[in-house]
């Protein structure tokens, strides 16, 4: 398979890169060896666009940080996702607290952060009542804003989509050489070639990067453990409250989600294999006790599920981008840990004009807009609904009734552009799943409508790909016939 | 959008929403309609093929199919209306209904008054913080019951079941019957919530061994599970370290509690109950808001559709008298949970007033832990208005008294309060 | 003649006795650790000839869904598993009314099952 431009990875940057490229005259490729886009650390972190106070000035951290926070409002408007800048307060309970806060503050307003300012603990709690009696200082950053980490990412997919780009799944890379002028890439699925290429592969870019680079570079998987709550509580906090950073990151955080939940997390430990995303208790117990000191209130109660994410930690502790020295039209985004999804539009936009200049590319004439997606059922007015169900009657069938999701909605992501596949590929797409019963009422349903719109037996459908499948027979199915007749 | 009115709506066409129609058209209403969101009505019935149901009501036993074919026919053979295929979407204080279906698209009701009657759910794996990956093989008992029982898919092959709860030891059976390999039960608690029976002729029969005071600690499992670790807990129910047992399993179970549903409950401000996770209802199952009234698992999770279906019967009358202004006006007085029990239902009652015929009231809870020879003993203030022997009274049934009419009649303006007594 | 002595533990109510009932042949000689007749009863029967009902579902041709089904009686606990089997092997079509004999005499047991349902 040829194409001028191969990005590898299917996560926020890879995606964002690849919506980037797709509105110029040139034939990009996206290959992602996991079953569904968004499957990395773009799938389970905190969607926070961080507003710039925490990055060292002068860091590329800071820069993509800044400029990234900056075109977020806009991009999301343009992709119709959820976008919404509830602000954040950093939180502190001592004098070495305040320091710190103090050094954000300055460092923020030397990042060109807009609208910080120091209050102390009473103020804080006047705006956020919730909040442990012992806060004795805060930073308040009015710009910090949420979005949907997946959803944002399937929207970048399917713009990229439809402005041609293609996507191929379950496509892992094994080898990479240059000769005569193309970049040759082995994969599991059959050799690539390309005259560009793009390493954009989170927890594995030090991998892939090895096998085009003599530089080396260490990626150690970071990993963040979570919980969720339910939406059906009022919401303790209406912004990100961050404890006063330390060594290992920004700290356990408590936070509303653009869908009304609110999430306490994430933990940070370094692990050994990227892909491993299980939760482990005695790190969800830090991160609970971690949360009741923000929000002393906090109970198990109300936990829906709890998760866990890779973030791709880069020795060095900044973002690797742009070309790659000792290799050929070879670019990458590497060590893309947070703020990298903050990050991730400016780090496109910086990738895409290296590799524009490099290849002289030009604009296309016809760029089609983001595909519509209509408003989500939940979100839409009495008089809204009745005009969905009378264009499309399968609006009038609630499949998820935790988060009343309809018929209409769930097949339609199963034939969005880049559609999902899988039970947890719909249930980030559109939410059945996503409620307090976590799809015990839903799944059956949902199970069916895959294998309906897929076309293939409900025995196939998978959990998120692979031997993930959700069943493993039927009930007439008789191992070795019938002893009697 | 077309508004319609209707004496009552019931939201929801399980054992609860059927009772609630027959007892209110029996008590003379006639515009009612029940909507049901699956498309058949029957409710949790329709997937529990065993046997079982219906001793106390029909004193005979029965599936569950056939138990809930008793209520249809008698709703059919009354002429109720009903909606199936169609959720409710809100509720709201002032009993506006707004539904949904493909056939009529958006409907809004305004009812005289509304019974919700939608039930319980299931209590979600991840609402228990287990350690592990996130693979598929995992379900909520009633979800795999679902998957054999009405879809005719076998969930797994080699099974492990988390809690020992009716659901659960059911299900072991029949997916032992169906084929699989059930390795094991485990109960966190010291005792097992399901009936005596169903350990005898689910687990016993097969050889399934119950694993008491021990828990799943951790799921592994890259794509589909791959086994479970269980662990042994001490009496503050932590795991106790070097009491670990792996198992390598396809399929895990989960039969950890049920909760009410009341979502719709909350939309119309309806007052609830932190012990029942239900509405607080008076003696004539009303909830805080006047006109509304709940039954059966939404109001608190029963153990048997039969005291659901009485329950529901009393609640459709009630809801009657409601529409025909018969509805009793005595002071309310509040029944609180006692020494040893746990969520009092109904959680007020009403003193009759002068012309006012008293009635019995049945009074049910839950008791904290396992009473052998215990007494129960109802105060009204520091009065005793009651005392009766229970043989056996434990958390895995719910326990119930009747207080008769005539102490109904004589109660003060106090406080009704139960206590368990060993 | 062998003598036994079974572990039987009863399912009548909640208290769940656990009763030592001893067996001699199929005669019952002894029920200790009861506490009412119903448990003797049970016991009666248990030691000697337990009985299960036997639920099951049905793949029938015409439907979209299983047929749920039944012994009309409980059969012989030890007739379980070859009843299944002989489930496993009805060849059913729609139209089956709720109570309609689907096996006769299932495993010479004498007992029918029947659909619980209709479809």
């Amino acid at each position: 398979m040829e194409y001028d431009i191969i990005v590898v990875g299917a996560g926020v940057v890879g995606c964002s890169l690849a919506r980037e490229l797709s509105m110029y005259n040139t034939n990009v490729a996206v290959i992602d060896k996991a079953y569904d886009v968004c499957d990395g650390s773009s799938k389970a972190n905190s969607g926070i666009v961080h507003a710039g106070y925490d990055a060292e000035w002068g860091s590329s951290k800071a820069k993509y940080n800044v400029e990234g926070a900056r075109l977020y409002p806009s991009l999301c408007a343009e992709l119709n996702v959820p976008y919404k800048r509830c602000g954040a307060l950093v939180v502190g309970f001592s004098d070495d607290d305040k320091e710190t806060l103090k050094r954000l503050y300055n460092q923020g307003i030397k990042n060109g952060v807009k609208e910080l300012s120091l209050i102390d603990g009473e103020e804080a709690r006047k705006l956020e009542p919730n909040l442990n009696k012992k806060v004795t200082c805060a930073l308040n950053v009015p710009t910090s804003a949420i979005i949907s980490p997946y959803e944002l990412t399937y929207a970048l997919a399917d713009h990229a989509a439809v402005n041609g780009v293609k996507f191929y799944l379950e496509t892992e890379l094994l080898d990479a050489q240059f000769v005569d002028g193309l970049w040759h890439l082995k994969t599991n699925k059959g050799e690539f070639t390309a005259k560009a290429f793009v390493n954009c592969s989170g927890v594995n870019a030090a991998k892939i990067n090895r096998l085009i680079s003599r530089k080396s570079y260490q990626i150690i998987p970071r990993r963040g453990e979570y919980y969720l709550l339910d939406r059906l509580i009022p919401l303790p906090f209406e912004r990100t409250i961050f404890q006063t950073p330390g060594r290992m990151g920004k700290g356990v955080l408590v936070s509303p989600t653009v869908h009304g939940n609110t999430f306490l997390g994430p933990s940070s430990n370094d692990i050994e294999d990227g892909s491993d995303t299980s939760t482990t208790v005695d790190v969800l117990n830090f991160v609970f006790d971690k949360a009741r000191l923000t929000w002393p209130e906090a109970t198990m109660r109300n936990v829906i599920t709890t998760f866990a994410g890779n973030r791709a930690h880069e020795d060095h502790g900044d973002f690797v981008i742009g070309r790659v020295e000792d290799a050929p039209k070879a670019y990458q985004a590497l060590g893309i840990e947070s703020p990298g999804l903050t990050a991730a539009p400016a780090i496109a936009v910086e990738l895409k004009n290296l590799i524009v200049e490099d290849m002289q590319l030009d604009k296309k004439d016809n760029i089609l807009p983001a595909p519509h997606r209509n408003k989500p059922f939940i979100d839409m007015t009495d008089e809204e609904r009745a005009e969905a169900a009378k264009k499309d009657p399968a609006y009038g069938k609630i499949v998820c009734r935790c988060e009343q999701v309809t018929e209409a909605e769930i097949r339609a992501a199963i034939n969005r552009p880049v559609g999902a596949r899988s039970i947890d590929a719909v249930k980030r797409r559109a939410r059945p799943g996503s409620g307090r019963c976590q799809g015990g009422f839903c799944s059956t349903r949902v199970m069916e409508i895959l294998a309906e719109e897929l076309k293939i037996s409900e025995l196939e459908v998978t959990k998120s790909g692979g031997e993930s499948k959700i069943l493993t027979g039927r009930i007439e199915d008789v191992e070795g016939g019938c002893p009697i007749c | 959008m077309l508004e319609k009115h209707v004496d009552i709506l019931i939201i929801g066409g399980g054992p609860a929403g059927l009772a609630a129609a027959i007892g209110a058209k029996e008590q003379g209403v006639d515009d009612i309609l029940v909507i049901e969101r699956e498309d058949s009505l029957g409710g949790i019935l329709g997937q529990c093929i065993h046997n079982g149901f219906g001793l106390h009501r029909f004193k005979v036993e029965m599936t569950g199919p056939e138990y809930a074919q008793m209520d249809i026919d008698k709703v059919r053979e009354l002429g109720i209306p009903t909606l199936c295929d169609t959720m409710v979407l809100s509720v709201d204080e002032n009993r506006r209904v707004v539904a949904i279906n493909k056939e009529q698209g958006l409907m809004v009701f305004n009812a005289g008054a509304v019974i919700l009657a939608m039930g319980c759910r299931e209590r979600p794996f991840g609402a228990l913080g287990i350690a592990g990956t996130r693979c598929s093989g995992i379900f909520s008992a009633g979800t795999a019951q679902k998957y054999v029982n009405l879809m005719g898919f076998i969930p797994g092959k080699k099974v492990f079941i988390l809690g020992s709860g009716d659901i659960g030891l059911i299900m072991a059976r029949r997916m032992t019957l169906q084929g699989s390999e059930v390795l094991g039960v485990a109960e966190i608690m010291p005792y097992s919530s399901g009936l005596n029976r169903n350990i005898v002729q689910c687990l016993d029969d097969y050889g399934i061994p119950l694993y008491l005071k021990h828990t799943v600690i951790e799921v592994r499992g890259k794509e589909r599970l791959e086994g479970v670790t269980i662990a042994e807990v001490d009496d503050m129910r932590k795991p106790i370290p070097g009491t670990e047992k792996h198992f390598d399993c396809d399929t895990l179970l989960l039969s950890v509690g049920l909760i009410p549903e009341n979502e719709l409950s909350q939309g119309a401000n309806v007052e609830m109950s932190n012990t029942t996770s239900g509405p607080i209802v008076d003696d004539e199952f009303q909830t805080s808001k006047a006109g509304i009234f709940a039954c059966g698992n939404v109001l608190h999770v029963h153990d048997l559709v039969d005291f659901v279906s009485d329950e529901s019967m009393k609640a459709g009358k009630a809801a009657a008298n409601f529409i025909n202004k018969k509805t009793k006006k005595g002071t309310i007085i509040n029944m609180l949970d006692g020494k040893g029990v746990r969520g009092v239902v109904p959680q007020k009652l009403k003193i009759p007033v002068d012309g006012e015929d008293a009635e019995n009231v049945q009074v049910m809870f839950r008791p904290d832990k396992v009473y052998e020879n215990a007494r129960v003993k109802v105060y009204n203030g520091d009065n005793e208005i009651y005392s009766v022997k229970k043989r056996i009274l434990a958390p895995g049934e719910m326990a119930d008294i009747i207080l008769k009419k005539d102490i109904i009649q004589n109660l003060q303006n106090a406080p009704i309060r139960v206590d368990i007594e060993s | 003649m062998e003598t036994k002595v079974l572990n039987i533990t009863c399912i009548n109510c909640p208290v769940g006795c656990r009763m030592n009932v001893t067996v001699e042949g199929d005669n019952v000689v002894d029920i200790k650790d009861y506490a009412c007749p119903r448990g003797v009863k049970y016991a009666k029967q248990e030691a000697v000839a337990p009985l299960r009902m036997v639920t099951a579902v049905t793949k029938v041709e015409g439907s979209d869904i299983p047929l749920s089904i039944k012994t009309a009686e409980p059969i012989p606990k030890n007739k379980i598993s070859d009843c299944m089997i002989a489930i496993r092997c009805l060849a059913l079509s729609s139209p089956i009314k709720a109570g309609e004999v689907v096996l006769a005499n299932v495993c010479d047991t004498g007992v029918d099952i029947i659909a619980t349902k209709s479809v």
